[in-house]
Order: C-alpha cells, then structure tokens, then sequence
C-alpha cells in the first residue's frame, strides 16, 4: 500500500451551536484521486473548509505527510501544500487574471514566478489572451480554469475541489473533468467533492459516500459505482 | 488674487487628500469606518511638536512620529477591532464604530492630560518659512514640502498597492478574506499592515498641517474628522484616487468660498456642494460600488 498523504481521523465540525460533521475518518494516499459523494447539505463543502482551518476543528485530526495540521491557520495550511480550490470558485473578481495568478504563485521564487505563470497560460490560452482583463469578465467555465490554474501554481501537494463542474454546460463540465485527470496524471493527489457522482466516481481512484455529515461507504470507484444503494441515491437520474 | 487662491487651495486639499487616503484604505479593506483615524492624526501632530520641542530637527521628528502614528494605529486595531473580527463581527456592524470611537476618544483624554487643552505652535525658526512666488502667488517653503509630500507618500501608497506583493495581499484581502486566505495570504499580518500604513499617513497629516499653520491642538482631530469623512464618500468609499481627488476639491471650495463669498460660510458652501455632487453620482465621483442595495 502506497504512503498515506492526508489522514483524517474522527473530525468533527459545524457552525455555532449545530454540528455539521460527525466523527468523518478518511485517507488519500500520494498521487490518488479520490472523491466524495453526497447529497445536498450532507456537509461536503464543510468538510473541506474544516481542512482548510476556515470552518474551526472541534475534535479529531488532520495530518498531511504525518504533520498536523488542526490548529494552524488557514495560511499555514496553504504553505504545507494543502490547497484548496473553493465551491463557487472564489476568484478575485476585480483584479485582473494575472494578478489573480501571482497571488496563487506568490510562494514561488520570484525568478521562477512568470515562467510557471507563462506555462499556465500555454496550458490554457483562454487566460493568457485576456491577462490584464478583471477576472469578473470571465464565464463561469473561464473562472474555474483560472481557479484550478491558480490552485496549481501553489504547487499543491494535495489539491481540494469543491464542485468544479457546478453550474457549467455539459461541454465544460468534460473540459473541467479532463483537467482534473490531466492533474492527477501529473502526480498531484486530488480530494474531489462533486455533485456529479456519475462522473466523478468514473474517474476516482477511490471514493467516499458521505450521508449527513458521517461516511457511510467507501471503496474503489468502480466498485461505488455499481453498489446498488449508490446507484439508486445519486446515479439514478443520471442513468 | 486666483493665483493665491488656486494655491492656497492646493495645499489646503493636500492635506485633506493625504488625511483622507489613509481613512479609506481601512474602509476599502475591512469595510469599517475607523473613527479614531483622526485622533491619531491629532496625536503625532502633538508627537512631532514635542520632539522638536526637544530639540530634534523637523524633517527627524516628521518621521519619528510618522512611524509613532503608525504604530499606534496597529495598537488600535488589535484593541478596537481585532476583537471583534475574531467573533465573526464585520463590517457593517456597529460595534467597530463604536470601538473605534472608544479608541479615539481615549486617546484624546491622554494627549489633553500630557499637553494640556491649549493650541501650541512651534519654537521660532523650527521649521523653514522662506517666501516663495509663483506667478502671482506666494507661499512658503513649508507650504510647498506640505504638497510635495503628500503627493510623493500618495504616490508611493498607489505603487505600493498596485505593484508589490504586499499590495496584491491588500487587494485580496479588501475583495475577499475567504479567498485571500485560501490563497495563501496571512489576513490578519496584512490587516495589521494596512493598518501601519494608514496611520503613518494620518500622522503625516497631522505632523504637516500643524506645521503648516503653525498650530497643533487638541481639537485638530475633531475638526477634520467630518471633513475627512465628507471626502471619501465624494470621492468614492475605499477609492484612493477618489479620496485624492475629494481631498483636493474640498481645499479649493473651502478657499474660494472664503475667497469670493464670505468666511463665515465656508463650511456651508462647501458641505452643500458636495451633497449636490452625491445626489448626481451617489456612489461617489470614482466609487465603482453602486449605492449598496441589501
Ligand atoms: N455558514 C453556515 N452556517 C450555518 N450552517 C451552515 C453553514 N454552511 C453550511 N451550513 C449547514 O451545514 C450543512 C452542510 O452544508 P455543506 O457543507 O455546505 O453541504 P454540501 O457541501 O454537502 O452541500 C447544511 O445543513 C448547511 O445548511
Ligand atoms: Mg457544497
């Protein structure tokens, strides 16, 4: 079995008085993708703000490459490698997309910085024709290029996604899933939160079900994908 | 008689506009109204005379209490605001206001309590007053450093924002806490930041137009303090150059009022031009934001 990379263990976390998330244990091992399937409110997006150290840790830990990470600041966590593409992209809307770009590369050694950003715009040529525009000018689809792209160049160790396909044409959302398995082939482990179970699962190496703020499966993708209950919970009005 | 008064004008506004940007770079960022900015601005006033007072050389006691107004700017936001950023209350919230109001008012209690309630001027030849001409004005040295300056620290404020790391943390951080955390940026160093550099310029101000005319005294504060605040919303809420451009045409309405109109409506006149230009561009002459609709 390959070196764990994140080990989650009994998290839990809510807001104010309501407890969200009840005791979550779950692993990604280097260079996998895994993903994480759930229902609307079942605390997806909750778990990885908790990670992030934006929503408070109330019991349990996180460690990434065997270090802790529960009780450091959400800059810490981004400077251990931990980075985290947020639900609804969360682009700096008025400053323009290369500065939305250096801010993701700014731990890369200036001399370094352009070439890395210049790669990025080779890779996606839709933000290097408009550099110097606001990034609020771009579509959704652009907007979650730029956020992915800005995620990337932090040099994740480990990449959260939060829904990158939510609220995008189909067209896109193969677009966005063919950059998420470009990622992964390039080594960099993904935890994936995605409403679009069908395809996410496809594309996971492993994955976690997750039901009102507890996991209550896991196993390969392949092997989620053809469990009866999954099917009939959150494929069903895919098939 | 234009000339002197186009003059006068200009280094009137310089003063507001320098005063002005430090005030909006704090609302531009944390969306708070920082009403102790004008104490602080009193304060180093206070600071500088009393270093040259001890015989420390003008330009030396400019940034000795440049550096003191921002220091004691930080201290403010770790007393008045961080507190209750840390519990989640933002901007918008009253409590800030409030807090920050506290802040100032102490402030100006000790500032009364060390140097007692009267206006002071500097000691005789402490700062340089050579008469200059220009065209047909007249002004002194001090007139013309109070302009260069400002210019030159409003200047350095917009490069540093624009082309510095520090200043790209800003701007997130203004845009989006969530996002610039998630970015990797350490919001609460940058707050603490922005907060140096509001004060240092909110000293600067004070320091200079104490020199300027000669008298430093406890209600400075109080007396720019709505003029500051009338000069950020004309110019645009957490708009620099806004508040640049606000800072200037309220020097120049005041000095053509009193010039052309009569003295004992110069705040009149003033106030009731800018409420004419808030009612044709309510968001202010350069606020992007539209007036807020929830
Ligand atoms: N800021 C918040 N304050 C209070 N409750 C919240 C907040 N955000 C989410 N919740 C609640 O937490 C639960 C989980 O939400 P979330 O993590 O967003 O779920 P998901 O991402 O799986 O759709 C929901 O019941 C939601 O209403
Ligand atoms: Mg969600």
């Amino acid at each position: 079995m390959s070196d764990v990379l994140l080990r989650v263990e009994n998290l839990r976390s809510g807001y104010g008085r309501i407890e969200v998330l009840h005791g979550i244990s779950l692993e990604v091992r280097e260079g996998e993708l895994v993903s994480i399937v759930g229902a609307n409110g079942a605390g997806k997006t909750t778990l990885l703000l908790t990670l992030s150290a934006l929503v408070r840790t109330r019991a349990g830990s996180t460690t990434l490459d065997g270090a802790r990470l529960s009780g450091l600041r959400p800059h810490a966590i981004v400077a251990r490698g931990l980075i985290h593409v947020p639900e609804g992209r969360l682009i700096l809307a008025q400053m323009s997309i290369e500065e939305n770009l250096q801010l993701g590369a700014a731990r890369t050694p200036a001399v370094q910085r352009r070439a890395a950003i210049d790669a990025m715009y080779a890779r996606f040529p839709v933000l290097g024709e408009r550099r110097a525009l606001p990034a609020g000018s771009l579509s959704g689809g652009e907007q979650q290029m730029l956020a992915i792209a800005r995620g990337l160049l932090a040099k994740p160790r480990l990449l959260l996604l939060d829904e990158p396909s939510m609220g995008l044409a189909p067209k896109l959302v193969d677009a966005i899933f063919s950059i998420i398995a470009e990622v992964r082939a390039s080594g960099t482990a993904v935890l994936l939160v995605e409403q679009n179970a069908r395809k996410a699962l496809a594309l996971a190496d492993r994955a976690y079900v997750l039901e009102r703020g507890r996991i209550t499966l896991s196993g390969t993708g392949g092997e989620l994908l053809h469990q009866p209950a999954v099917v009939e919970a959150y494929l069903g009005s895919h098939a | 008689m234009f000339d002197q008064q186009l003059a006068n004008g200009i280094f009137l506004g310089a003063v507001y506009a320098l005063f002005a940007v430090g005030y909006t770079l704090i609302f531009g960022v944390l969306d708070i109204l920082n009403l102790a900015h004008s104490a602080i601005f009193m304060a180093s006033s206070f600071v500088a005379l009393a270093l040259v007072g001890h015989g420390m050389p003008f330009w030396a006691a400019f940034l000795a209490a440049t550096a003191f107004g921002g220091v004691l700017s930080v201290v403010l936001d770790r007393v008045a605001f961080a507190p209750l950023r840390a519990r989640g209350v933002g901007g918008g919230a009253l409590g800030p206001l409030i807090s920050s109001i506290a802040f100032g008012i102490i402030v100006v209690s000790v500032v009364r309590g060390i140097f007692g309630p009267d206006e002071v001027g500097y000691p005789a030849g402490a700062v340089v007053s050579a008469n200059l001409h220009i065209g047909h004005a007249t002004f002194t040295a001090i007139d013309l450093s109070v302009l260069v300056i400002s210019l030159l620290m409003m200047i350095m404020l917009s490069l540093l924002l624009k082309a510095t790391s520090l200043g790209r943390a800003i701007r997130a951080v203004a845009e989006n806490t969530k996002a610039a955390s998630l970015l990797g940026i350490d919001v609460e160093r940058t707050i603490g930041l922005t907060f140096l550099i509001a004060g240092a310029l909110g000293a600067a101000a004070g320091i200079l137009i104490g020199a300027q005319f000669n008298a430093v005294g406890i209600l400075m504060g109080q007396r720019i303090e709505l003029k500051g605040l009338a000069v950020i919303i004309l110019g645009g809420m957490g708009s620099i150059p806004g508040a640049v451009l606000g800072g200037f045409l309220l020097g120049l309405l005041e000095v053509f009022s009193v010039a052309y109109l009569s003295s004992s409506y110069r705040d009149a006149i003033a106030f009731a031009v800018m409420f004419l230009i808030l009612i044709v561009r309510p968001a202010g002459l350069l606020g992007k934001r539209a007036a807020r609709t929830a």
